[in-house]
């Protein structure tokens, strides 16, 4: 027989950064809650323990800017009415977070120069799920851990019971409501490769390996409506030597915009220099996603070596092309081919990193805008690059209450949804640094507020 | 990490002894186990700090094994004489005489002084050791009011006070020794000293700073969480706050029955106890706060220049 917890208020699925501000907002307005967190203590809190900041509205960064730069990279692709209400509430987030026990440090120098449109966490994302845990616990709010929620009983869109596997044991947990914060589905191999064919095979996954998007396919099955593309995700370069789940943060390599990527037939395919990084860098996922064999490599010369943060790994390193391409495995004399046109392609002049400096290249295809140096001071590194999924964006289409909208139209009474599994209302394409947490934690607070409001009526 | 992208060997012991051991990045880091990579940078950071204490202690042949054979030679030589004649209530040279003292502790301190100075200058020598009287002065502060332990989590606030207690307690107890060679040598004034002398009334205030501040840190060291100490450095942090504490407790003990025949015993017990705490010092845990010191005014010396770049 399943064991059968008491009936709750409100269940939180998924104990990240939006299921813990659900769950501290629902326990906070008086009722009781329950979160069924699947990871072990010690990894708890989905990707949210691999995240460094949270973007945020402040007096030297608008809502207008925050709004103009999110219409950017989703290329208009965004519902207006809930990135309004995330941007706009950033700001009173950003303080209760702070009040729940989580800190924040100004930015570090030389990471992706970030610190005037985001709000930086001291100790990183785990520290503020160690600051949420421990306020939850001070509040009494019930936390089952390993606990894996396998089904949902959801009858026309209402909520009543579901089904969790906890260290191999089935238990039946029942609410008045349901806060559906259990991410995406990015962990799931047999799903990305649905949705991606099998380039999916190469793809590592940056977070959490409890991401299957379990509850994310019981609310769609369930009638509710999908949002978003399963095809879009935020993806990033990452060194290919990364393992194949949660190599979080460290794995990430930025020195893509101060060389040149090659693939592995030897030959460039982006322009590398496009942008500023922080515009940039979540391109490179998807551009190597579609290379052959998902790979690239990239390659740079001692010139730049410290210019940017150094990963886990450390670069290949080689006295000349030819021997770094050997080493590479790349075909040598393509790669010896690319890198000498690139050169004489080279225009020159004021190298700065830190803004679009015109240092270009001319007649070379495809061009490098800004940062094109000559890769001719020995030694010669390289990194080899693989497509970095951070999260996936499909999810279900929430109603600004942040109650799941069901296929009918209707939003449901009681099952509301945060974070990462309703992101893709907000992020229909493209990725802006730190509002994965923006998202988690405003809608968190949303869907806490509201659950806890439902369970009156 | 904002000061250098690339870390030679070098700053290894110089980044293990600026750490002031809060604890608080094993749990925020999310590589530490179960994740793969089972990074554990504070046991790592204490294992390295060790390593320094080895590497830089001079000179060379004195080493680890060397606490419990100087506590126990010290033991025999001093209580040796313990059978001679019962001396007079309070007269502390006649059991051992003040010449013999002089010259025990006087060679001892020109080691220690010695073997500390050399270890000192191999730990903060090196490439992008530099400093200026500023830093000096700022690590000074710094480590005056412990400031790094002043973090906010109540771990490192109990460890800040009984380091407080050690650190001003060993002070007191130093300058008790000096007030007491200046009674000696320069106004004539011979031990034992009245209760409301400066030698006793610093060396008592001490005394109590190095019972309370060892008896907390050895208190706390047994409560901290397994998985970030390193466990091999047990014995030598133990025996290093229990000779702190022994040195006080044997000198408040001497101070009480001073007039009482145990004083034989007991001041012999109080000089072996002092003498091996002295032979210890180089290679022990007590070389802690000069290295540790010496990291300060590195950082200090670095944080100024950067900030100083910044500016330009």
């Amino acid at each position: 027989m399943p064991e059968e917890l008491p009936l709750f208020d409100v269940v939180v699925i998924g104990g990240g950064n939006a299921g813990m501000s659900a769950a501290l907002t629902a326990s906070e307005a008086g009722v009781r809650v329950l979160v069924l967190e699947s990871a072990a203590p010690g990894m708890r809190g989905g990707n949210s323990r691999h995240t460094r900041n949270m973007r945020r509205i402040s007096q030297a960064y608008p809502e207008a800017e925050y709004l103009a730069d999110l219409l950017k990279v989703t290329g208009g692709k965004t519902d207006e009415q809930l990135a309004r209400i995330a941007i706009r509430e950033s700001f009173p987030a950003h303080a209760w977070m702070q009040a729940h026990g989580v800190r924040f440090q100004p930015a570090l120098g030389g990471t992706l120069h970030l610190d005037r449109t985001n709000a930086f966490f001291l100790g990183g994302g785990k520290a503020v799920l160690n600051g949420y845990y421990a306020a939850a616990e001070r509040r009494g709010i019930r936390i089952l851990y390993n606990a894996e929620v396998t089904a949902l009983n959801i009858s026309r869109g209402v909520f009543e019971s579901g089904t969790a596997i906890q260290n191999g044991e089935p238990l039946n947990f029942r609410a008045k409501a349901l806060v559906a914060a259990a991410g995406g589905f990015e962990a799931n191999l047999e799903w990305l490769e649905e949705a991606w064919g099998e380039a999916a095979r190469n793809f590592l996954v940056r977070g959490t390996p409890h991401n299957q998007g379990k509850i994310l396919k019981a609310l769609l099955e369930n009638g509710a409506e999908s949002a978003g593309d399963p095809r879009q995700c935020h993806a990033i370069a990452i060194d290919a030597r990364s393992p194949k789940f949660d190599g979080g943060i460290v794995t990430r390599l930025d020195s893509l915009p101060l060389g040149i990527v090659v693939n592995r037939n030897g030959q460039r395919f982006d322009d590398e220099g496009a942008d500023l990084w922080p515009k940039r860098y979540a391109v490179w996922g998807r551009l190597i996603a579609m290379q052959p064999g998902q790979i690239a490599y990239s390659i740079f010369d001692s010139k730049v070596r410290g210019l940017f943060m150094p990963s886990v790994f450390p670069p290949v390193c080689a006295n000349t092309i030819a021997e770094l391409a050997a080493k590479l495995e790349l075909p040598v004399e393509e790669t010896e081919c690319t890198v000498k046109r690139f050169n004489q392609a080279v225009i020159g002049g004021g190298f700065d990193h830190f803004r679009l400096d015109g240092c270009g290249t001319q007649s070379l295809d495809p061009p490098k805008s800004n940062w094109a140096q000559r890769i001719d001071a020995p030694p010669f590194f390289a990194y080899p690059l693989r497509p970095g999924i951070t999260f996936t964006y499909l999810g279900v289409r929430v109603a600004e209450s942040a109650a799941v909208r069901m296929r009918d139209g209707a939003a449901s009474p009681n099952v509301f949804a945060a974070g990462e599994i309703m992101a893709g209302n907000i992020l229909g394409e493209g990725y802006l640094a730190g509002i994965g947490m923006t998202i988690g934690a405003v809608f968190g607070r949303i869907a806490g507020r509201e659950a806890a409001r439902a369970t009156q009526h | 990490m904002e000061r250098r992208t690339a870390f030679a060997p070098s700053d290894v012991a110089y980044f293990a002894n600026l750490c002031h051991n809060c604890g608080e990045c094993y749990y925020a880091c999310p590589y530490t186990p179960p994740h793969e990579f089972a990074v554990n940078v504070p046991k790592l950071l204490a294992e390295l700090r060790a390593q320094s204490y080895r590497e830089c202690a001079r000179p060379r042949w004195y080493g680890a094994g060397v606490a419990l054979p100087a506590l126990a030679l010290c033991l025999v030589i001093f209580l040796a004489g313990t059978h001679e004649n019962a001396p007079a209530a309070g007269q502390f040279y006649s059991v051992i005489s003040h010449s013999t003292m002089v010259a025990i502790f006087g060679a001892a301190t020109i080691f220690v002084a010695i073997a500390l100075g050399a270890s000192l200058m191999r730990f903060a020598k090196g490439p992008g050791a530099s400093m200026d009287s500023k830093a000096f002065a700022q690590a000074l502060r710094d480590a005056a009011s412990l400031r790094y332990l002043s973090g906010g989590d109540s771990a490192s606030s109990a460890r800040r006070w009984f380091h407080h207690f050690t650190f001003y307690g060993f002070l007191l107890c130093f300058a008790s020794t000096t007030s007491a060679a200046i009674d000696h040598y320069l106004l004539g004034l011979r031990a034992p000293y009245p209760f409301l002398s400066a030698p006793v009334l610093l060396g008592t205030l001490g005394g109590i700073g190095l019972l309370a501040g060892p008896a907390g840190l050895f208190f706390l060291k047994r409560h901290r969480d397994p998985l970030i100490v390193d466990s091999h450095q047990h014995r030598a942090d133990a025996f290093f706050l229990a000779i702190l504490f022994l040195t006080s407790l044997t000198g408040l003990l001497l101070l009480i029955l001073r007039n009482w025949t145990a004083m034989n015993v007991l001041l012999r017990l109080h000089l072996a106890v002092v003498l091996a705490l002295f032979l210890t010092m180089p290679y022990g845990k007590f070389v802690h706060g000069f290295y540790r010191f010496a990291a300060l005014v590195r950082y200090a010396f670095e944080a100024a220049s950067s900030a100083g770049r910044k500016a330009v």
